[in-house]
């Protein structure tokens, strides 16, 4: 499903991905488990079409993000980092403009929001302005939205950052089931690793932009001979990632470096 | 044809949802109009202009129509900011739509806040020469309001953040308001001054309203016409190409 080989980006002289090459099968859950600034997003935004690699080859569902964009761009649905939704337009609105901008009929569209609505319990809150959400309402309206073309990748680009452990294990519980019952492949990055100790079948831990180390949760912990895959990481790292310790200051000055380009 | 219909119905919706904007929006005009209209009324009588209000209105509804699109156009600074230009721009779409049917959207909002600002000088007492030439006024409108759009567009589509917003309003839009004829006729004025409002793209907008309105079009409705299409067209290119180079 996705194809991805020596995928590097450079920024002036800073390299955000460093020749990354992996591949997640159809049907797959995998995680991209690293610190704040590890080249995560940056990864994404090249395979969702937004961003042009500096070299390397990527393939999603057999096309290619920089020449067949709207191939690519129709086979998956995303959920970014920061919140993207329309805060002046209701959950039913900004489903129903997705559905529009993907081109999915009409009837087929009204059947699909209100089974995805549902399926992530804002069906009774459909025709209330995006403004009045919670911050972990909109992540449900913002995954419920992605999927309303049928994609068959979803991308969560730290899906579950800066919510609570309730609304956290929420959202996992429908992407397990999506995973389960639509055979949808799901990419996320994160660096909570207990996330993606828990529902993926796969883990490639990045830092700096290269890929330490690739396989199952199992195999990195058998690697190191750690039981829990937060041992493993700090063997293969050297550090903890938790992202209290990374200085705000910092963060800032990577975020900066990333988006100035 | 649908993708640029609810981009269009987008703006539409933001912009009757937020009853502030649109009063607050208002107030500006509707001082202009009163204070300008009535404190200078006489002065421009004696001098045997005729009416100031029937000459001031068309300008200040020009002016209305210009603030209203470049802001819809800025709105992209917004959009981008709060994350939800991603959407649309990860989406299946051409760059070209997504542009068309903001731009549209922008004028069409501008076009009904210019209607506005048209009926309260309806109030205190502005009146259109004829039914007919007012339908041809609608035209004009259009046109500034499409213009002013794109150009926010493309401004929008330059700037990183809204700190440039002060400098667009004090070095932009101002001045292209104040020399533009919508205050004072463009006849008798030192040279720099006409040559300015010569340039002025809004100068042919305030020119083409005011000759539908009320008569008295300094540069000639066909003119006018000409020049507000052909600058339109270059800018709607101009602003698509600069809005297909966002990254984001």
């Amino acid at each position: 499903m996705i194809k991805v080989e020596n995928l590097t980006k450079k920024f002036g002289n800073f390299t955000a991905v460093d020749n990354v090459s992996f591949f997640v099968n159809k049907g797959e859950i995998f995680a991209f488990l690293g610190p704040n600034g590890a080249g995560k997003t940056t990864t994404i935004r090249m395979l969702t079409t937004l961003l042009k690699p500096t070299s390397g080859q990527v393939l999603i569902n057999g096309s290619d993000p920089v020449r067949k964009k709207n191939d690519v761009r129709r086979s998956f649905g995303i959920v970014f980092q920061d919140p993207s939704l329309d805060d002046e337009l209701t959950a039913q609105e900004n489903m129903e403009f997705h559905g529009v901008l993907y081109n999915v009929p009409k009837d087929i569209r009204k059947k699909r929001i209100e089974e995805l609505l549902k399926f992530v319990e804002l069906w009774d809150r459909k025709s209330d302005f995006v403004k009045n959400f919670s911050g972990g309402m909109k992540r449900r309206l913002e995954v419920a939205r992605g999927l309303v073309h049928h994609p068959k990748i979803l991308f969560l680009d730290e899906p579950t950052l800066g919510l609570d452990p309730q609304t956290r294990s929420h959202i996992w519980s429908y992407i397990k089931n999506l995973n389960k019952e639509e055979g949808m492949t799901v990419f996320f990055t994160t660096h909570y690793i207990e996330e993606a100790d828990k529902v993926t079948q796969k883990i490639a831990i990045i830092d700096h932009g290269k890929i330490i180390i690739q396989g199952t949760p199992e195999e990195l912990k058998q690697q190191t001979k750690t039981t829990s895959l937060e041992e493993a990481f700090l063997t293969f790292t050297g550090k903890n990632i938790r992202e209290e310790d990374v200085n705000p200051a910092e963060r800032m000055r990577i975020r900066r470096r990333i988006f100035r380009h | 044809m649908q993708i640029i219909y609810i981009l269009w119905l987008r703006q539409i919706k933001r912009y009757f949802r937020s009853k502030a904007r649109i009063v607050g929006s208002l107030g500006q005009p509707l001082l202009l109009l009163l204070a300008l209209g009535f404190g200078f009324g006489p002065i421009y009588q004696k001098a045997g202009g005729g009416d100031y209000i029937q000459f001031l209105a068309p300008g200040i509804i020009s002016m209305g129509i210009l603030f209203t699109a470049v802001f819809s156009g800025i709105e992209i600074i917004w959009d981008k900011q709060f994350g939800f230009l991603k959407e649309t721009l990860v989406a299946p779409v051409s760059r070209l739509k997504i542009m068309f049917g903001r731009t549209l959207g922008g004028g069409t909002v501008a076009v009904i806040q210019g209607i506005i600002i048209f009926i309260i000088s309806l109030i205190i007492g502005f009146r259109p020469m004829s039914l007919r030439l007012l339908l041809l006024s609608f035209i004009f409108m259009a046109l500034i309001a499409l213009f002013f759009t794109a150009l926010g567009t493309a401004i929008a589509s330059v700037l990183k953040d809204m700190q440039g917003f002060q400098l667009i309003m004090n070095f932009l839009l101002m001045p292209l308001f104040f020399l533009s004829g919508a205050l004072f006729p463009l006849q008798g004025l030192p040279k720099a001054i006409t040559a300015v409002a010569r340039i002025n793209p809004l100068s042919y907008g305030v020119d083409g309203l005011r000759g539908t309105l009320v008569n008295g079009a300094h540069f000639g409705l066909l003119t006018d016409f000409l020049v507000l299409s052909i600058i339109t067209i270059i800018i709607l290119a101009i602003g698509s190409f600069l809005f297909s180079k966002i990254e984001i």
